[in-house]
Parts: C-alpha cells; structure tokens; sequence
C-alpha cells in the first residue's frame, strides 16, 4: 500500500506543504517589509547622516568583525577538537559550549557581570591585569563574543565530523602530520559549512542588544551599538528608529548575501550544512 | 501569521475574563515606581492590577504605537500632559515628587561630595536624555558652572535608557556615581548612598499619572488613580520616600 495509490493524499500532502511555507514566509518577511514601507527613502539617507547612527553602525561593525575573528581563532580548533576525540565528559563539554545559545541575552549580560564584572568572582583578577572591559567596547566585544561563539562552534563541530574519514587517512598514510592535514584537508572540505557557521555568528552578534546594554552600558562611540542607538530613539524619535533599523537590515543582508556570493550559492541555502 | 496571530489572541484571551470576576487593569508606571506600586496593587480592591515598568519615555512611546494599558504613571508631568494633549490619555494628575540625588556605593572612596564627581578617571552613569531621569540630570548639570559641567559630562561612561539601568551599575561597582531618584538610593537597602544636590541644582522631579482613553475598565481605572494621591498607594508611596505634591 504505497502512497502513489493515494492521488488525492498526494496531492493534500503538497498543498500542506505549499500553505506551511506561504505562512513561514508571510509572518517572517512581514515584519522586516514594514520596516521599509514605513520609511522614505530620505529618512534612511538622513538617518545615516546622523552622527550618532554612524558612530554606533561604525561600532558595531567594528566590534562583530573583532568576535567573529576571536570566535573563528578559538572555535575552529576547539570544534576540531570536539569533533575528532573521544574523551571522558565530552557530552558535557558539547552541551556545555553550546549553551549560551538557549541563554536569554538578559541572563548572558547578569551572567558576565557575575563572572568578570567589577564585582565578579573573577573581577579581580580582571582588573589585576589592567584590562577594563565594563562600559568599554572590549565589553561589547566580550559580550558578542559570549552569545554568538555557539553558533559557529556547533557548525563547525558538525562539519568536521561529516568530513570523509578516507580522505584524511589518506593524507595520513601518504605521510601527512596531522596539524598538515588539517589545514590542507580538512578546512577546505569543511570551508563551506565553516562560513555557514560564521555568517550565522554574525548575524548574532550585529543584532545583540540585552547582553550588551547590561555589560557593556550605552555609551555613544563606546558600547552604543546599533541595537542600542534603536532602542534610545524608539521612544523620542520612532521614524529615526525605524530608518535606523532600516540600515541594519540593509547591512545584514548585504554580508549575508556577499557570503553567498563568494563562497557559493549551495552553502547557505542549507544543503552543505550537515 | 494568522496561526501566531490566533495563538497570541488565545494567549491574551486568557487574562481577560475568565475565573473571577474582577477586572484586570494593566498600569503602566515609571521605573522608579517599582517598589512603592509592587506594594500596594496587590491590595487594590476593584481590579488584579497588572503592572508593567519601564522608561517613562519608552512606556509613552507603546502607547502611541497603540499599546493600551488602562493607566500611565510617568517620572514627569511633561509625558502624561503630551498624550492627554494628544488625545491619548485622560487629564492627568500629579500624585507624588521625588528628589534627584547623586548615589555613591556605601564604602564609596572616591566620592564624598558633588565636587568629586568632575575629578579625572572617575566613572558616572547617567539616564539617557530621552527617559526623565536623564533629563532631570541634564537639567542639574546645566545649572553648574561650565568647566564644573564639563568635567562632569566627561567622566560619564553610560546613559542607560532607564533609572534601573543606572543602580545596576552602580551596585555592581561597574562606576563611582550615577544620577538617580532619592527613592532609588533608598530602594537598596543600604547598598547604596545619596549625597543630596545643592538646591540651586535641584529640577522639581513631580509625577504624574492619568488614565488612558477609551480604557474597558474606567471606573476602576479612575480609583486606581485617585488611590495614588490618597489610599494605599499614597501610603505605599510614602514609605517607598516620595513626597506628596
């Protein structure tokens, strides 16, 4: 009894399908579509001849390329790591880093003043070394670093293990040291998935807002993001918020995009991903 | 959309009617009333008082995006007059005052009077312009003399977009001194310390609170007001440190 002995079930179960994704669709570009409907043109280009906007989109390009190049430094070899040992607590280690990504940015940003805030277990420490990072953009780097680091470390721990074993024992048995291998095999096997991850982490760490604003502050130069400076006009100034959010949308797409773009069209698109 | 759309309806539905039979009245208040309302709404007799705090601005601004909580409790008398002249709120009443103080941590090193907080390498946090509190603080500095209030401004490392914001700064030693209400300072227990403000200084920090057009629950809505300038809340108020208009 297969289902082609069903036409009519078929046909339901595309016509499911169909409905499903125009709901996805609809709700999930509604939003972001009125964020363009509701500003003109010319609010977008003065919102971007502000000053302060500037500094703040300048800060947070800034800051998210400095925990996206932390976060690919550190999380590469670690999810390598993850990916290719056998150790006794590595359940633990993997749920243990991928963590932060269930954590609410608010318990993020009580959780890092807990941890290395002026008041923190490891306050003073901290302080002992002469590095100040509440109220300090090395703060707002910290903080992104802490909420975005999951989403490339898991991604890359699950593109690692998907790598062709007989392509890295190969490498091995033609007398290839494993840190050679490493870098000539299996990163580019791995590079799509790689970016993936990356663009993922990013477009976390450009949108952080509750973490940053508890860690860091709102400082205009200093720890004032976009997300932030939006927040400070939704109450006085809400087209400005709005053409504010505008450019954000704008500039995420647009990395997104260009990844896409430069890495190949099938990466993103999710078919390379597992 | 429509799934999300129903399933937030039936989620909104559920506080509307239901079990009891008194009426829900969601009131919007300032940050700084925390405390003092927390209090005393459990015991309002007409309504289950749902309360939502939050920068004052950032609470008007819902209500002009078409929020519609039944009460708006504002840290100023300019927001509350805004949407009454805007036809969003009923005539609204002042029904407390507060103080603006500088707040220093209890063991504070650092800073012991006004003088101090201009010094080089001390850090304050502020509210934002655009929330009253930051506003009121503005006010006070701008009644310095410049260099004064340019040392200070100097030395601001955060403006924070609610007078939480900038007590959680302070107690967790994340700067020396920050700008906030006398009822905040009390609200630590402790923790923290005001060093009052030369009254020359002082902006007249006065609340005001009206009901929101076109409320479902007026009559309620009406007594809970009314209960802040005289019953439990006026108490609850007092106690918290606020001064009667």
């Amino acid at each position: 009894m297969s289902i082609a002995a069903h036409p009519g079930l078929q046909i339901w179960f595309k016509i499911a399908l169909g409905v499903a994704l125009a709901v996805a669709l609809t709700f999930l570009t509604l939003p972001v579509a009125a964020i363009f409907v509701n500003s003109s043109p010319r609010e977008l280009a003065s919102s971007l001849g502000d000053p302060v906007a500037r500094d703040a989109l300048w800060l947070s390009l800034k800051t998210t390329a400095i925990s996206l190049a932390l976060i690919v430094a550190i999380g590469t070899p670690a999810a390598y790591f993850l990916a290719t040992r056998r150790f006794p607590g590595r359940a633990v280690a993997i749920t243990l880093v991928e963590l932060p990504l269930v954590l609410p940015p608010a318990v993020a940003g009580i959780a890092l003043l807990a941890a290395v805030g002026p008041s923190g277990i490891l306050g003073g420490v901290v302080s002992a070394t002469g590095i100040e990072l509440v109220l300090q953009t090395a703060g707002v780097v910290v903080a992104l670093t802490f909420v975005a680091s999951p989403f490339y470390v898991r991604q890359a721990h699950a593109a690692f293990g998907s790598v062709e074993h007989t392509l890295i024992e190969a490498s091995r048995t033609l007398g290839a040291s494993e840190a050679r291998t490493f870098a000539r095999i299996v990163i580019p096997a791995a590079a799509p998935s790689l970016v993936a991850g990356m663009g993922l982490a990013l477009g976390r760490a450009l949108g952080e807002f509750g973490a940053t604003l508890m860690f860091a502050g709102s400082f205009r130069g200093v720890t004032q993001t976009v997300p932030l400076a939006i927040y400070d006009r939704f109450a006085t100034d809400f087209p400005a918020a709005l053409a504010l959010s505008a450019v954000l949308v704008a500039v995420s797409a647009a990395i997104l995009l260009s990844i896409k773009f430069v890495v190949g069209s099938e990466i993103l698109g999710g078919s390379a991903s597992r | 959309m429509a799934v999300a759309l129903a399933a937030s309806a039936v989620l909104s539905g559920c506080g509307g009617g239901g079990s009891d039979k008194k009426p829900r009245l969601a009131v919007s208040a300032a940050s700084s009333l925390t405390q003092a309302l927390t209090s005393c709404s459990s015991a309002f007799a007409d309504a289950k008082v749902r309360l939502e705090f939050g920068g004052s601005d950032e609470l008007a601004a819902r209500i002009r995006q078409g929020a519609k909580p039944d009460v708006y409790a504002a840290a100023n008398t300019k927001l509350p007059q805004a949407l009454h002249e805007e036809g969003r709120l009923d005539k609204p009443r002042v029904f407390a005052n507060n103080e603006l103080v500088l707040a220093i941590p209890q063991r504070s090193s650092k800073v012991h009077s006004l003088s101090d907080v201009g010094k080089p390498g001390l850090k304050i946090a502020v509210g934002s312009p655009s929330v009253p509190v930051g506003s009121y603080t503005a006010q006070a500095l701008s009644r310095l003399p410049a260099r004064d209030q340019q040392g200070i401004e100097a030395n601001i490392r955060s403006k924070e977009p609610d007078v939480k914001g900038v007590v959680g700064k302070l107690t967790q030693g994340a700067v020396d001194a920050g700008f906030v209400y006398a009822t905040d300072v009390r609200a630590t227990a402790g923790k923290l310390v005001a060093v009052e403000l030369p009254a020359r200084l002082e902006p007249t920090v006065a609340y005001g609170a009206g009901v929101v057009r076109k409320t479902a629950h007026l009559a309620a809505a009406r007594k809970y007001v009314q209960g802040l300038v005289s019953g439990a809340c006026e108490a609850a108020l007092h106690k918290a440190g606020f001064g009667s208009p």
